[in-house]
């Protein structure tokens, strides 16, 4: 049987993953050049713990859930997740109700051990905090994580287990017969199938329209952030939140799991005709500074490595859509996967595999007796004690070779982010975390463009940043 | 009294100087002698140091940084481009060889600014 | 491995003190993470080195030969391809490299690890994030190195040394360059090469501008420009869009000395090295030149200072202790200000830039005082503050008084 997921950002790549245990011909689709480059690489990278969602909620149903199964997925994936703990802040007594509201919605969607904390112990816990805070929610089960690096463990998995990833298409059409879908079409193939989860992300309502399926329409809710430097002296240990409003849960200031602090995002709802804009505006930005400041008032923007902004997919109803297709029987929405579709994506994937695919629409799928859940990440000789790494340098002369030097990357882990598909500097970034570091790629970016020309044997002038047409250098300056 | 920098060294003396029916006359905050050249150079002919690079085969580096020997007129900087641009020179090349010489009739050279050894000898 | 001085970094300030070192008779490791010396040096093709320390003028490349051809002569320890991973106040220091994990002992340590670029995340200029934009530094090692050009039509913004050099080393190469934008009333680089870069090329400066907004898909499309105010904020209305698919940033460097931040003391804001006027840090072993503590205009500079640590980090590896010295304060008018501390041996040379431009002024330390005219935060001063200007001082305070 063959199966299709159209989009590997962290929901299609964990559906892939969920899938690739049973015995099927398992294929991935990707617009882009990479993995989990959409929606899936700007975003909060926060686990929320779930007291945000209305009980009755799509979004309810998975988010705590989702959030406790990332423990398990982080060992078995090998990514990092740090368990911060959250808090939201509440500087009078009418946001204090807003707290008493949550406390008791995360209670009933069995968030654990919500807890309200007074100004003494917030100010002892993070001392960079706005003197005037007055109470926290303090959720222990949140956390970070990066989820670009979910996205591509998870299809990593899933190919070691036999998945297809086919990268660089977009699907422009189906074929259908008596009204099931039997070949999806890119702009460079055809391919045959049985049945096609939609995991498109922003682009989710295009794709099920082509198929001539249900949909909520989707606009892109835009977000920018801020990305400041590590500061010696000076930490931020949880995630922190506003008081949120009907508008959103507002301008966080989040560590991230390299040490460095991300302030963001806004939210500003754009109309479906722009859902390539990930622009960053003068007032965004703005509003994330001063927001953030409000917070943690110490926060030092002389620091300021790099800005971006990421576009959620939002529906009118602010809501998951998840669910097989009755017009189209063998297609299944998992759309509008927005806050907190990062947290909720394990036990989404899971529902759709089990629930929707073989309870709901009775596929009789057979579990591979040689599926392997693990998949080890690139490993970081930066971080061996220097005995290991001595180790390592004797086997492999390239793990002495520092590439990047802000995050003590070597030309070991640049070659074997290419060996596993990166052809792209953005594609060896994201594996390897060379160039987000403090120089932002001025002192290792032109050697790891030697290093892929090496590695790929192509002309430096063809290699990419991300996308088909983002060329780095032209020509030679002498032939 | 005219106002220009002197680009003869990295100093860059702010020199003024009077300008009496296209003759220079009086010269003050010059450091050196070099200033005043340059001031009537500047006037007569102005002349650069061009620093750019030539395309060397077999080397361990595929360009050697060249510069001319001495200011030439700003006039011919484009036609020594278009040679430049078309030069190869085999490897080994050495500091201070002379890539062209004598550059349109001025006695400036173009030399080389850095060595750059055979491939082979990494 | 045991040694007496360890150097770290073989750029202009690394060399210089590496050899300084071993003609005091010590034992000289030189390390470097590139696989050859010159730092910088060596993708620095254009004339404007030497002027000072050898009486001529050379090239980045040919200035970088002269120390290195003396490395060999003096027959220093240079590794290259090797980095430190971490280094203990106790001289104790780990060397990474493809030949191996290293552990060295030194008794003195010379940090000469240069300066990073300021990145364009850094800016929070809003728009897209094509490719096509660089910081100089890259630029010109892409052409000067790596022989690949990076573009058909660029727009510099910041008018140092590096941006202007640029802008004339893309216009000879065929690269049309739209103009060069500075957020300052004046340029930031020497007015020299105003002239020899920008002037000679019809390419245009404008002051009091910045770039505003970057838009572009996939690669650079267009840039925006307005003026600024004179706290540097955007004249709404003013605003200009050049096309262009290169955007290139000369907008400042930054110590870069993340590798001793919890072993030595640094300036908070620019993260440069604290040293007193014997090149040592706060940390005894430790001493540090070049870049890494202050940026310097010209790579001459660099050079004198890197020699003095290396004297000072060999008389130190010999057994001879220093004075930890008086403060150096900056007072009126003052910006940047190196070193941080006189270790009372001898005259004083002092870094300086003004924190504004000014037409005359009065420099004064303690009883010392010098007028000087057309001063300008662009361009350093190097100043001897004699002896007996500074005996008996508890403390010095450095000031501009305009005139």
């Amino acid at each position: 049987m063959k199966v299709t997921v159209i989009g590997a950002g962290v929901v299609g790549s964990l559906i892939a993953r969920e899938l690739s245990r049973y015995d099927l011909e398992l294929s991935i689709i990707e617009q882009n050049l990479d993995v989990g480059w959409a929606t899936t690489k700007a975003n909060s990278a926060i686990l929320h713990a779930g007291y945000d969602d209305p009980p009755n909620s799509v979004r309810s149903k998975f988010c705590s859930k989702g959030n406790s199964m990332y423990t398990r997925l982080s060992e078995e994936l090998d990514f990092e997740i740090k368990r911060t703990g959250s808090y939201v802040a509440a500087f009078n007594n009418e946001e204090l109700r807003t707290l008493k509201k949550l406390l008791k919605q995360g209670r009933i969607n069995n968030v654990p051990d919500l807890e309200i904390h007074e100004r003494e112990t917030l100010i002892q816990r993070e001392p960079e905090l706005n003197p005037d805070i007055q109470y926290g929610l303090w959720a222990p089960t949140a956390g970070i994580t990066e989820p670009w690096e979910v996205a591509i463990a998870a299809v990593e998995n899933a190919v070691a287990n036999g998945a297809r990833i086919i990268l660089g298409e977009k699907v422009v059409g189906f074929e259908k017969r008596r009204s099931k879908i039997t070949e999806i079409t890119t702009q460079k193939g055809v391919y045959k199938t049985d049945l096609v989860v939609n995991a498109g992300g922003i682009f989710a309502d295009d794709i099920a329209q082509l198929a001539g399926a249900e949909y909520v329409p989707l606009h892109p809710r835009r977000g920018e952030y801020i990305v400041l430097d590590r500061k010696p002296g000076f930490a931020v240990k949880t995630v922190i939140f506003p008081s949120p409003t009907a508008v959103s849960k507002g301008i966080l200031v989040v560590p991230t799991v390299n040490g460095e602090i991300l302030l963001g995002p806004t939210a500003v709802d754009l109309s479906s005709d722009m859902k390539n804009s990930t622009r960053t505006t003068k007032e965004g930005l703005n509003r994330v500074m001063r927001s953030a400041k409000f917070l943690v008032p110490s926060l030092d923007f002389s620091r300021v490595i790099k800005t971006f902004s990421g576009l959620r997919p939002e529906s009118p109803q602010k809501d998951f859509f998840i669910g097989a297709s009755k017009r189209v029987p063998n297609f299944i929405n998992v759309m509008a996967m927005r806050s907190p579709g990062l947290t909720a994506a394990p036990a989404v994937a899971e529902h759709v595999v089990e629930e929707i695919i073989q309870q709901k629409l009775k596929f009789k799928l057979s579990k591979k007796r040689d599926f392997n859940p693990k998949r080890s990440r690139i490993k970081r000789f930066g971080e061996l004690p220097p005995e290991q790494w001595r180790e390592a340098v004797r086997k492999d002369p390239a793990a002495g070779k520092l590439v990047c030097h802000c995050n003590k990357v070597t030309e070991a882990e640049i070659v074997e982010a290419i060996r596993r598909g990166a052809r792209t500097l953005d594609g060896v970034k994201f594996r390897t975390r060379a160039m987000f570091g403090r120089c932002q790629g001025g002192f290792c970016s032109i050697s790891i463009m030697k290093i892929l020309k090496r590695e790929l044997g192509i002309d430096m002038s063809r290699l990419r940043m991300k996308s088909q047409n983002s060329w780095i250098v032209s020509g030679k300056v002498r032939e | 009294m005219k106002k220009v920098v002197c680009v003869r060294c990295p100093v860059g003396c702010k020199i003024e100087f009077e300008l009496h029916n296209g003759k220079v006359g009086k010269i003050k905050g010059n450091r050196c002698l070099k200033g005043i050249e340059y001031i009537k150079e500047e006037l007569k002919e102005p002349k650069r140091i061009v620093p750019t690079s030539v395309r060397v085969i077999g080397g361990n580096y595929p360009l050697v940084s060249v510069k001319t020997s001495a200011p030439i007129p700003k006039r011919h900087i484009s036609d020594l481009m278009k040679i430049v641009k078309k030069l190869r020179i085999r490897a080994p090349v050495e500091l201070g060889d002379v890539i062209l010489k004598n550059l349109f009739n001025t006695g400036v050279d173009l030399v080389a600014t850095r060595t750059v050894q055979k491939n082979d000898s990494k | 491995m045991k040694t007496d001085v360890l150097v770290i970094g073989a750029g202009a300030a690394g060399m210089a003190a590496a050899i300084s070192a071993a003609r005091n008779n010590v034992r000289v490791v030189l390390v470097d993470r590139d696989e050859r010396t010159g730092g910088v040096l060596n993708q620095c093709i254009h004339s404007g080195f030497g002027l000072h320390y050898l009486k001529e003028e050379l090239t980045g490349p040919e200035y970088a030969e002269r120390f290195s051809s003396l490395l060999k002569e003096y027959e220093i320890d240079v590794v290259t391809e090797c980095c430190v991973h971490t280094i203990k106040p106790n001289g104790e220091a780990i060397l990474i490299s493809p030949s191996g994990v290293h552990e060295i002992v030194s008794k003195a340590i010379i940090c000469a690890t240069g300066a990073r670029e300021k990145p364009f995340g850094s800016l929070m200029i809003p728009g897209d994030r094509p490719s096509g934009i660089f910081t100089a530094g890259v630029a010109q090692r892409y052409l000067n190195i790596e022989n690949r050009l990076i573009g058909k039509r660029a727009l510099i913004l910041g008018s140092g040394d590096i941006g202007m050099i640029m802008a004339r080393r893309l216009t000879l190469e065929g690269v049309e360059v739209a103009c060069v934008v500075e957020r300052l009333p004046y340029p930031s680089g020497l007015l020299r090469n105003v002239i020899q870069c920008l002037e000679d090329f019809n390419i245009p400066l404008y002051l009091s501008s910045t770039v505003v907004e970057v838009r572009g898909k996939e690669r650079l499309e267009e840039v925006v420009v307005a003026k600024v105010d004179s706290e540097h904020k955007p004249i709404l209305g003013t605003e200009r869009t050049f096309k262009v698919d290169t955007l290139i940033l000369s907008v400042g460097l930054i110590p870069e000395t993340k590798l001793l931040e919890n072993v030595v003391k640094r300036d908070p804001s620019s993260e440069g090295i604290l040293c007193s006027s014997v090149a040592e840090s706060s940390a005894e072993p430790i001493f540090a030149a070049g870049n890494c503590t202050v940026i310097y205009d010209f790579a001459d500079y660099v050079t004198i200072e890197g020699e003095k640590a290396g004297k000072y980090a060999a008389l130190y590896a010999k057994g001879e202790r220093f004075d930890r010295g008086i403060p150096i304060t900056r007072g009126e008018n003052i910006g940047i200000l190196f070193p941080q501390r006189w270790a009372k041996d001898d005259d004083l040379i002092l870094y300086i830039r003004s924190a504004r431009p000014m037409r005359k002024a009065k420099l004064i330390v303690n009883s010392f005082e010098n007028t000087f005219e057309d001063i300008t935060p662009g361009e350093m001063m190097r100043v001897k503050v004699p002896y007996r200007h500074l005996a008996n001082c508890q403390e010095l305070i450095v000031s501009l008084r305009e005139e």
